[in-house]
């Protein structure tokens, strides 16, 4: 199953090394992860995405992250209504007389042309993850030179729609 | 025991200083760190210096601490671990950058695996070369980052104080465990101008453990207990780490359920208490597992369900409902399913639970049948006329010291035969490297012990090859007046690969067997200690009475045989209903 899970540390060095190495002595299989400041001074937010067996698995990996002296709130966030957005740079392979072509292809999912060249578009597409998927198997055949995905990030939206389960002994 | 008490003050006496220290103040960060260490009532510092920590160890030349100059710094921090566990207080230890602190890596795993309180002081290249593959340079921060409760690197002067405030503080609650503190040398030297950095409070918000179990699922746990008919208490080293052995006797008492020990639980209650069950897990007695097999509920107090405990694990406990007490809210859940966790302190779980109003379950029945358990199926061996038996000798040993000694141990036969036959009277008398599995652990840990406390008996049972890992701290006996006793229970092999290489590998012995042994006796006498030899079981007898007894340190030199195994025993991937070698018909 995958998960995304937030995880709100303090801004010291050697702290994202500490969860990531956290991950790898467990055997999580991390898919994204991505970092930057937070709205309070001195704090740093992750976001990751990692596939886990089980429930078992995911409950181990919350309580391991929550005992790092320097990770000060772990959530689980896969089943609350959440706004999860990534960017992704494309380089597309397009000669002048498939540009339009492309173009058009591209057009539903507002993806802006940031830099072109002879015989290539580069093309930056901001969603979740799975629309950046759908966008890159869409420009797929036309040739990718260059691909970089930021990863994911995430939070929960205001209004829940139904109460989430909580880990059971995670207060 | 004149010579006894002479141990500590044979350290405490202060060394000579070179000059009357004028200033009250510390002057830089060498001080500050002695100055720290005094505060937190550091007692006694195991250590090794070198380059690195050479200013360090000029404060501490200018303003002692105790210190013992371990041979090794493996021994050192061992030693940290047995003072450790024996004291309830943190180990302290420090050694130098690079090689000085990769030979702690074992310990400070060790001390993780088994949630020991230390603090390890590392020394650290200039800030100005780090990174730069400089001498003696290691990154001892990323190598032990997942091996320690926490890790500090210090950048800045003025924040060692804090640091060393904080690595006191997490290394000593919540679940106990290693904290490494990573001095670079220009820190060590740097000018110290800000005092007021002593008054600074510990404020970690991203740790703040819980202690207090909650109401409600003391109430579930009651109410399950109530209603058991065949209960078992699982006591772990969490009983010993929050000192709940008054409570849990307290408790096992007032409702008559019987109570089993894990490897390191062993001394949470008397070892001849009459509800005890014995040790369980892979060598545990065969009424414990059965008793685990069997139960209808099982409580757990501060144990982590580890696999050499529970055997094969959809068989473990398969009827049970389980309610699992611990500090570390990681640890529940994580092996075994849990119905009714508890985060919390033992003592405090216990002290909620004895105050609950609960109903004793009805368990004279189930005690009747695990009763009867043990008169048919007991801890065996079979005698044997021509040669000493290991469990002879522990059992010698135990009858001599009364059951009160200290034990240490290492890994493997020695320590299964000695959890097995030296039934502890007292809490924070044993000593062992469970989790890890350490071979040299046991010698340099009675060490620490003895530290922890000078006027008790201190016996550290080790095997021949254990013993010659760590063989180099002897030195340290004569050197400090400790009066250990070492037993090596001699095989002349390494007795638990040998057994499962007979067991499971066709008796093919690969290179588990050591036909040249170092004459053990002479060795205790090139460190100026009396050594003994028992060749014979009519010899053992003598030997252990005078040796045991003395007061003086000295090494007892077992030839045990060779051929002798741990009994019963669960094969990995069974499970503990399918004991083997419970009997010796």
């Amino acid at each position: 199953m995958r998960r995304i899970i937030t995880v709100t540390v303090i801004n010291q060095s050697g702290v994202l090394n500490r969860v990531t190495g956290l991950l790898m002595k467990r055997q999580f299989n991390i898919e994204s992860i991505t970092v930057g400041h937070s709205e309070q001074p001195g704090m740093s937010k992750m976001t990751f995405i990692v596939h886990v067996e089980d429930e078992r698995k995911i409950e181990q990996l919350v309580k391991q992250l929550q005992k790092q002296i320097d990770v000060i709130k772990v959530n689980d966030i896969t089943d609350k209504a959440i706004v999860m957005r990534e960017l992704a740079l494309v380089k597309v392979v397009a000669p002048p007389q498939a540009r339009s072509e492309i173009n058009s292809i591209v057009e539903p999912f507002r993806a802006t042309i940031i830099d072109s060249g002879k015989n290539v578009v580069t093309y930056q597409v901001v969603g979740n993850p799975e629309k950046i998927e759908a966008f890159i198997d869409l420009v797929k055949p036309y040739g990718i030179k260059e691909l970089s995905r930021t990863g994911a990030t995430a939070f929960v939206r205001d209004m829940q729609k139904v109460p989430s389960p909580q880990l059971s002994i995670l207060k | 025991m004149s010579a006894e008490v002479q141990t500590k003050q044979a350290v405490l006496e202060p060394m000579p200083t070179m000059e009357e220290q004028q200033t009250t103040r510390p002057a830089d960060g060498s001080a500050v760190l002695i100055q720290a260490l005094k505060d937190q009532g550091v007692e006694v510092i195991f250590g090794y210096p070198g380059g690195a920590v050479l200013p360090i160890y000029d404060a501490l030349y200018k303003d002692p601490i105790p210190h013992v100059l371990a041979r090794h710094e493996q021994g050192a921090i061992h030693a940290a671990e047995g003072y450790a566990r024996v004291s309830g207080k943190p180990g302290v230890v420090i050694a130098t950058s690079g090689p000085g602190a990769t030979n702690l890596v074992t310990g400070i795993t060790d001390a993780m695996m088994d949630s020991l309180p230390l603090v390890v002081f590392t020394g650290q290249v200039a800030s100005s070369v780090i990174g730069t593959d400089a001498f003696q340079e290691a990154d001892i921060i990323g190598i032990t980052q997942p091996i320690t409760k926490h890790n500090y690197q210090v950048r800045d002067v003025a924040d060692l104080p804090r640091i060393i405030k904080e690595a006191f503080h997490i290394a000593s609650t919540g679940r106990r465990g290693p904290v490494v503190v990573d001095i670079p040398k220009n820190v060590a030297t740097e000018v110290f101008t800000t005092p007021e950095a002593f008054d600074v409070e510990v404020d970690l918000p991203g740790y703040q453990p819980t202690t207090n179990p909650n109401y409600l699922q003391i109430q579930k746990a009651v109410h399950a207990l109530t209603h058991a008919k065949q209960p078992v208490i699982l006591a772990g080293a969490g009983i010993l780490h929050a000192q709940a052995m008054d409570e849990l006797k307290e408790f096992v008492e007032k409702h008559r359920i019987p109570v089993t020990n894990t490897l390191l639980g062993l001394g949470g209650i008397p070892g001849d208490h009459e509800l005890f069950l014995g040790m369980a897990g892979m060598h545990g007695t065969y009424t414990a597992n059965m008793a685990l097999s069997e139960c209808d509920v099982l409580l757990n107090i501060g144990a982590r369900f580890d696999d050499r405990l529970t055997g094969n694990l959809n068989t473990f406990a398969q009827h049970a409902k389980v309610i699992h007490i611990d500090i570390d809210p990681a640890e529940i859940g994580k092996n075994v399913t849990t119905e009714i966790p508890i985060v919390a302190d033992a003592k405090e779980a216990l002290k909620a639970l004895l105050a609950a109003d609960m109903y004793s379950p009805e368990t004279a029945e189930w005690i009747d049948v695990l009763s009867k358990k043990t008169e048919d199926f007991p801890l065996w061996y079979k005698e044997d006329d021509s040669a000493l038996l290991p469990q002879q000798a522990i059992q010698i040993i135990h009858r001599l010291t009364e059951g009160d000694a200290i034990v240490t141990t290492d890994v493997g036969q020695h320590q299964m035969w000695t959890a097995q036959y030296y039934a502890l009277n007292n809490p924070d008398h044993w000593v062992t490297s469970g989790g890890l599995g350490t071979m040299g652990f046991g010698f340099p840990a009675a060490i620490g012990a003895q530290f922890a406390k000078p006027d008790a008996r201190v016996v550290a049972v080790v095997g021949d090859a254990g013993f010659q890992m760590t063989a180099q701290e002897l030195s340290l006996l004569q050197e400090y007046r400790i009066p250990v006793k070492v037993v090596i229970l001699n095989n002349g092999a390494l007795g638990m690969v040998r057994q499962w290489q007979e067991t499971f590998y066709n008796e093919r012995y690969s290179q588990s067997l050591i036909p040249v042994q170092p004459d053990f006796v002479k060795l205790a006498e090139a460190y100026d200690i009396k050594g003994y030899r028992i060749e014979s079981p009519d010899e053992a007898e003598a030997v252990f009475a005078e040796a045991l007894l003395s007061d003086e340190p000295v090494l007892i030199d077992c030839r045990v045989k060779q051929q002798e195994n741990v009994y019963p025993m669960v094969a990995p991937g069974k499970g503990l209903h399918e004991m083997i070698g419970v009997s010796g018909e």
